[in-house]
């Protein structure tokens, strides 16, 4: 069986368990299964930047931040419902991408200092959006919640099972998205500029213009987890959704998982997630109630990973699974 | 706003820029050379300055004196870490280097709280609350002396830097990495040395701090990020750079807090740090590579 | 070449290891609690923050929460189950653990002392028909939601700036002092916004209170130098200075105010945690006194309070109750809240138990004010604040007089008119 025909088959098992999961499991783990899909998400779309055009991005909260109280906004002061405010969302977001990557990429500022640039950016909306009382400042913007009950697609206000499945629609959207990326002619132009930036200029590639496409495909693409964030947790504080530990979670799942692959952000966040609770039952029943002990081992494990598996745990999964050609 | 206010504040900017520039100084000698990004800095600190609660509450060691075993001791431990842990990571990506430093980081943290808790700790020492007089100007004590010690310990690595043979080396590795190899030097161990050396200097950094600030497990990562925009702003490799980016980072933010909203005040680090990456990116000190 | 899809070991160690995955993933699935309505044990869901940047206090309200059932058993005769979760002062966290716990048979969710995460909490506790009764949370919000679940047993922010106004100018009464002018300085997050909120709707009404807040200065609530922010507040020449604070500030304040010499008549919280907490005194020293807070707190002479204050002792023997005042005890009266119904409804259905908490009476109490009954909102009204001074280095309650074991000082010596 060619290594495609195998993949197309485990992806189809996935797709169908994903479906099937809110019928088989409790709503514990379903709250679980919605903060993977969140995490796998945004990670795939941090993923067009970084593991695809080789930009590293520290501060991607800020994205996350500004599409969620862009759309939270409009529809706390004016009743505008998540569709529309989605396009809020994405606009202002790809307006700072833009902004962000004009900076950076005119100003030839790569590698550890865009990283920096962004943690910057992401510091400095963080404090902005905490005296902006417009928005709650730092009491924070509350959405009423209403219709618990029903499924309201339109307003996203409903069960969990809704959000579970919006989130599972957006991650295989943004799958599917990455995929045709990759094939296209900016996965290649993004290629040979996360290879070699200099060659690929000589080459004659327009390297500042496919850099921007990236930063704003995946700026756009965060947005939009920003507006699921905002309808799905109903609160929003500055201090919690532009901090700099967001931004470090959403980068954990794709360079675990590993960076540049369609799968390596899903499996990643799964893998983190489940990980993390794991440690929480196991500390549970260890008996063992020490603050601070969870996360050594997580931190420990996140070193072996780095250190042995540069490439994240995806590709030697998947070489075991048949699933490339070697 | 009378002109007692403003210089008031001014000074005490002045100072504590002197000590930020202090816990700078370590990332530009380690960044400068070793080319790492240390996203552990903060933590690093922030454990010498736990390990000078310990001494003065074992032994009754004043901070300023302290300053010499805990100097001794992280020089040791950044040699071993740079040896050990960081070395195969010089060839590898950005990325990698900064997911290695944020695993040590957040074990660090988390291995404080197990081993001290969440409370805060502190250093009483007598002078800690005392401040001079001259005048209308009032100059904390405590801070004056911290700020003394930054100014000393700079002169010290600036002569080891300009003077000793090791010192030079170094420089030469940070120059051209190429260049210091064909001519028989011993990166990896010049490499190790910087790190301890960059190491004790984050020391110094933190006995000093614990006189101004209490400590407690998470105090890391703010201070990491403040070493970054200050190393950027003054120049990357430069030892008064340091210096001079934590004065100016400490003078605007005092100002800010004055004549703006002060819980806005981080919020202009922010944008001096944009602003010398957009138009100064060498820093003000720096040299163009 | 070798093509791996023709060798047949290679496609059943896929399909054993596919059918291993199966299994791994339906054993963490769970089923739903089956066994729930006649109980004789009430199952209570404590979530708080036991790890994080919230730690201690979380650590602090889960002495409440131990001491509850020994006390609980011999007051109602009813035994009351604890599952402890931590939170981790994460949003994320405290909704999957909420959603953890009730799956595991919680009949009642109690906590989580930020609002941020019962907001979480509470969508849960609601989603699910599960009563979630709050300890300690001011964000007024929280209960305009229109939550039928949901239920609240602390004054919402406006109420505590109200409170506390009342008691200052009770204090100033008391003491015959007429301040004209406060700084007023705040911590600029959550808290410090809702109470900066309150005091700027409030105070113009207090027409009886005789001073004016001449300037406000928020600060940065991780900061850890707060010289200019000082050294504003003395520059103003206030007579006293109004504060909104937390714990780590509240140090780094008082510190900063020795070392600029500036001693104003009084430092005065109109309701914010901080200048009452352990660390304050042991940290400063002699530096803490008559300091106040005007918070809620406990009646130190109402009766319950000596029972849990014998069940606390015996439980942390080192320690006092009164540095854990506020904390210990409206997380012990969260649970009482939750076994008083249980005892009347005589059943853990949820449903049953939403309307048993509902109609909670509870005259005999823990902590000051009126007796502990839920408006439709499921809100308490009436929760009773204290002016709390440090003195002696311990937190003595001064007003309101029939509760008070101190006398208050104010001015503190050492103001210089």
């Amino acid at each position: 069986m060619s290594p495609e025909r195998r993949a197309a088959i485990l992806l189809t098992l996935l797709g169908a368990a994903l479906v099937a999961l809110p019928w088989l499991a409790g709503s514990y783990v379903l709250s679980v299964a919605t903060l993977i899909l969140f995490f796998a998400y945004t990670g795939q779309a941090w993923n067009v930047m970084m593991g695809f055009a080789g930009q590293l991005s520290l501060g991607h909260s800020l994205y996350v931040g500004l599409g969620a109280y862009a759309a939270a906004g409009l529809f706390f002061h004016y009743g505008i419902g998540p569709w529309a405010g989605v396009w809020l969302a994405i606009a202002a977001c790809v307006a700072a991408g833009a902004v962000i990557g004009f900076l950076a990429f005119r100003f030839g500022i790569s590698g550890v200092y865009f990283a920096l640039l962004t943690i910057a950016f992401a510091e400095f909306t963080r404090i902005g959006f905490d005296h902006i009382q417009w928005l709650g400042g730092p009491g924070g913007l509350f959405i009423k919640v209403e219709q618990r009950e029903a499924w309201d697609l339109l307003d996203l206000r409903g069960t969990p099972r809704m959000f579970y499945y919006v989130m599972l629609a957006l991650t295989t959207g943004a799958f599917a998205l990455c995929a045709w990326l990759l094939r296209s002619r900016a996965g290649y132009y993004w290629q040979a500029i996360r290879e070699n930036e200099e060659a690929a200029q000589a080459l004659g590639i327009n390297t500042f213009r496919w850099k921007m496409l990236a930063v704003v495909i995946s700026a756009a693409m965060t947005a939009v987890s920003g507006v699921f964030f905002a309808f799905y947790y109903n609160n929003l504080f500055p201090e919690q959704i532009f901090h700099i530990s967001r931004s470090i979670e959403i980068i954990l799942g794709p360079i675990i998982g590993g960076l540049g692959t369609l799968f390596g952000p899903i499996l990643g966040a799964a893998v983190l997630t489940i990980l993390a609770d794991g440690i929480t039952e196991l500390m549970a029943l260890a008996g063992l109630e020490i603050p601070g002990v969870k996360q050594v081992f997580y931190g420990l494990c996140l070193l072996v990973v780095v250190m042995f598996l540069p490439h994240g745990i995806w590709p030697t999964i998947a070489r075991r699974l048949g699933l490339t050609r070697r | 706003m009378t002109p007692d206010l403003i210089a008031n504040v001014v000074i005490a900017g002045l100072l504590t820029g002197l000590v930020y520039g202090l816990m700078a100084l370590g990332l530009s000698v380690i960044f400068g050379v070793v080319r790492v990004v240390n996203f552990a800095h903060g933590e690093m600190m922030t454990i010498a300055m736990y390990a000078a609660v310990i001494l003065f509450a074992a032994l009754g060691f004043d901070p300023l004196l302290a300053v010499v075993p805990v100097a001794a001791a992280f020089f040791g431990f950044g040699y071993a870490l740079q040896s050990a842990l960081i070395n195969p990571f010089i060839t590898r990506p950005e990325h990698s280097q900064f997911m290695l430093l944020v695993a040590v980081a957040l074990i660090m943290v988390n291995a404080l709280l197990m081993i001290f808790g969440p409370d805060a700790r502190s250093v009483q020492v007598d002078y800690q609350l005392e401040s001079y007089a001259i005048g209308p100007i009032l100059i904390d004590k405590a801070r004056l002396l911290a700020a003394g010690m930054a100014v000393a310990t700079s002169a010290a690595l600036f002569a080891f830097f300009r003077l000793s043979l090791v010192g030079k080396a170094i420089r030469a590795c940070a120059d051209n990495h190429l260049g210091a190899q064909v001519v028989g030097l011993n990166v990896k161990r010049l490499y190790a040395l910087t790190f301890g050396v960059g190491s004790a200097c984050v020391a110094v950094a933190g006995c000093m701090m614990i006189l101004l600030v209490d400590v407690t497990p998470v105090l890391g990562p703010a201070y990491t990020l403040l070493a970054f925009v200050i190393v950027i702003v003054g120049g990357l490799g430069s030892m008064p750079g340091a210096l001079l980016g934590g004065v100016l980072i400490g003078v605007s933010e005092a100002l800010a807090g004055l004549l703006i909203v002060p819980s806005a005040k981080s919020m202009f680090s922010f944008a001096l740090l944009i602003l010398v990456l957009l138009f100064r990116p060498q820093g003000l000190l720096g040299k163009r590579t | 070449m070798n093509n791996n899809g023709s060798n047949p070991l290679s496609s059943s160690r896929r399909r054993v290891v596919q059918a291993a995955g199966a299994a791994v993933a339906l054993s963490t699935l769970g089923f739903p609690a089956i066994v729930r309505a006649q109980a004789t044990r009430l199952k209570v869901g404590v979530l708080l923050p036991r790890s994080g940047f919230q730690g201690f206090i979380g650590q602090s309200c889960q002495k409440g929460a131990d001491l509850a059932p020994s006390v609980i058993k011999e007051m109602l005769g009813v035994d009351v189950e604890l599952m402890n979760a931590d939170t981790e002062t994460n949003i994320d966290v405290a909704r999957t653990r909420a959603e953890r716990l009730i799956q595991e048979g919680a009949n009642v969710l109690v906590g989580p002392f930020d609002s941020g995460a019962a907001a979480a909490i509470a969508q849960v506790a609601e989603q699910r028909g599960v009563p979630f009764v709050i300890n300690i949370a001011a964000a007024p919000q929280i209960t305009e939601q229109g939550y039928k679940y949901v239920f609240r047993n602390f004054q919402t922010a406006i109420d505590i700036v109200r409170n506390g106004l009342v008691l200052i100018g009770d204090l100033f009464q008391a003491t015959n002092t007429v301040p004209r002018t406060a700084v007023y300085m705040h911590v600029n997050d959550t808290f410090g916004q809702a109470m900066t909120k309150g005091i700027g709707a409030l105070l113009p009404r207090q027409t009886q209170l005789p001073f004016k807040v001449v300037d406000t200065i928020s600060y940065d609530p991780a900061a850890k130098d707060l010289t200019v922010e000082v050294s504003k507040a003395k520059a103003s020449n206030a007579d006293f200075l109004l504060l909104v604070c937390r714990l780590q500030d509240s140090i780094i304040l008082r510190r900063e105010m020795v070392k600029q010499r500036w001693n104003p008549m009084g430092v005065i919280s109109p309701g914010s945690p901080g200048m009452y907490e352990e660390q304050f005194f042991k940290t400063l020293g002699k530096l803490s006194e008559y300091c106040v807070s005007n918070v809620p707190w406990y009646d130190p002479n109402a009766p319950l309070t000596k029972v849990v204050e014998k069940a606390f002792l015996k439980q942390n023997p080192k320690d006092k109750l009164v540095f854990h005042g506020l904390n210990v005890g409206f997380t012990f009266e969260a649970i009482l809240i939750a076994a008083d119904a249980f005892r009347r409804a005589k059943s853990t259905d949820p449903k049953v138990l939403a309307e048993a908490i509902r109609q909670t009476d509870i005259k005999s109490k823990m902590t000051l004010g009126a007796p502990i009954k839920f408006n439709a909102k499921g809100q308490v009204e009436g929760i009773g604040s204290a002016c709390v001074q440090n003195l002696n280095l311990l937190p003595a309650v001064v007003l309101p007089a029939g509760a008070a074991t101190a006398k208050p000082v104010f001015p503190m010596p050492g103001y210089k008119a």
